[in-house]
């Protein structure tokens, strides 16, 4: 079963939709017992970084970081993605998980902020999401801060900068891109994430 | 590289597609879901749905259709048409949608975008403006075009977007339903006031209609209905023709 963590922060419903369609057993829930019951885990996200400070208060930054520890296969999805940095300039006050260093920034005044739209990935190859996945797909941004590229990175995108469109280690997974808006390209992603 | 967008529109009346020119001579073009699911299939980068009925009942008719159509829709869906209130969004979010499309009731109640923004995100707001050449400059008209406003179109997706809008879908009355090509002055004056993404709509007839406006009114995604429903262009070889003339698009798609 795969627990998609809802922390009050927008609209969950696409990402469910997504398993739903994959056939996936799939719940909704702010429930830290339900979380570690599951055998996958999601945390999805849209909007202010703000929003994750819901995580702190209930109890539920320390069951995701339990569970990552155990090597629980986890998907964080733009802002959670983005948690599993140290922060970000958004909302400096509230801190991410901190798993991968640095934090995350405003796009250069060269472009147009936010980044929306669809945009080429550089994949590294060999992280088990990527599988069956072309070099250079395109998949689907909306996003006005960015993680920086670590050894980490699983695949970069372009915009003003180069930036982590993904990053892995081990069973843990981040994508800044949103998956379940991406076509055959992201469900093919999200197959990929439920057979890890 | 970051791609321009081709989005398709699918004006809604009564629960089903329909197209005509500037709101007449309606014709049935399909099931809502199944249009959108078709035009994904073809290539479309995004799909916009708009309820056009008048008549009552529209709400429940419209979540109906939101709902069949994102269950198995993979692309951004953006739902607009007679959303007026906080709770009207959020029931069009519920739904499946994953952005909203705002028009007069953003001109009524610009604090609406704020609203809509905080509870669910700028990148789910999009504030519709429908603008039309009056004397040397660009008015906003509401209520599908039949009220002036006075506003400027130019100064109001400034605002709009100050207000915590995500992307500015701006139509030129003057060109809706001609075919005749895109605003092009309408299309850049807004886009180089903004800095959120601007989608060009009204006008689009032919490949090069795209190009000139990505080129010369430096949209950033553009918008067509008709060209698409009935086959005149197939998004495929649109994409494949934008791509000749290096307007970067997502392909394959």
């Amino acid at each position: 079963m795969i627990a998609i963590v809802d922390y009050g922060a927008g609209n969950l419903n696409s990402v469910k939709k997504a398993f739903d369609y994959l056939g996936a057993e799939v719940v909704v829930t702010d429930h830290v017992e339900v979380i570690g019951e599951a055998d996958r885990i999601v945390l999805p996200g849209v909007g202010h970084f703000s929003s994750l400070r819901a995580l702190q208060g209930s109890g539920l930054r320390g069951a995701l970081l339990q569970a990552i520890a155990a090597g629980k296969p986890f998907l964080g999805i733009c802002l959670g993605m983005q948690w599993l940095f140290e922060g970000s300039d958004e909302c400096a006050e509230v801190a991410g998980a901190g798993i991968f260093p640095g934090m995350c920034r405003k796009f250069p005044t060269s472009v147009k902020s936010p980044h929306v739209g669809w945009n080429s990935l550089t994949l590294r190859p060999g992280s088990p999401l990527w599988r069956g996945i072309a070099q250079g797909s395109f998949v689907y941004y909306t996003h006005s801060f960015h993680a920086p590229v670590l050894t980490e990175t699983s695949a970069a995108s372009e915009y003003g900068l180069r930036f982590s469109g993904a990053v892995d280690r081990g069973e843990l997974f981040g994508v800044q891109f949103h998956p379940e808006k991406s076509g055959e390209v992201g469900l093919a992603m999200l197959k990929n994430f439920c057979e890890v | 590289m970051l791609t321009k967008r081709i989005i398709a529109c699918l004006d809604m009346n009564g629960g089903r597609v329909v197209k005509g020119v500037r709101f007449e001579n309606l014709r049935d073009a399909g099931d809502p879901a199944e249009c959108a699911r078709e035009h994904a299939r073809q290539g479309a980068d995004e799909i916009v749905l708009l309820d056009i009925t008048a008549t009552s009942g529209k709400r429940q008719t419209l979540l109906q259709a939101v709902r069949a159509t994102a269950r198995s829709l993979f692309v951004p869906f953006t739902v607009g048409g007679g959303i007026r209130q906080v709770e009207d969004a959020a029931a069009v979010f519920e739904a499946g949608a994953d952005k909203i499309a705002i028009n007069s009731a953003a001109v009524r109640e610009p604090e609406l975008i704020g609203k809509i923004a905080g509870r669910f995100g700028s990148q789910a707001v999009v504030v519709a403006i429908d603008a039309k050449k009056v004397n040397r400059s660009f008015e906003v008209f509401v209520a599908s075009g039949r009220e002036a406003t006075g506003l400027n179109a130019v100064q109001w997706a400034r605002e709009a977007a100050a207000c915590g809008a995500g992307e500015i879908l701006l139509t030129s009355m003057d060109r809706d339903g001609t075919k005749s090509g895109f605003d092009c002055g309408l299309v850049r004056e807004v886009a180089e006031a903004v800095s959120i993404p601007v989608i060009a709509s009204g006008g689009a007839g032919s490949a090069r209609d795209f190009i000139e406006v990505f080129r010369e009114g430096r949209a950033d995604a553009a918008l067509a209905a008709s060209i698409f429903h009935f086959g005149i262009e197939n998004i495929a070889q649109l994409k494949s023709e934008l791509r000749a003339a290096d307007i970067p698009v997502r392909w394959p798609c």
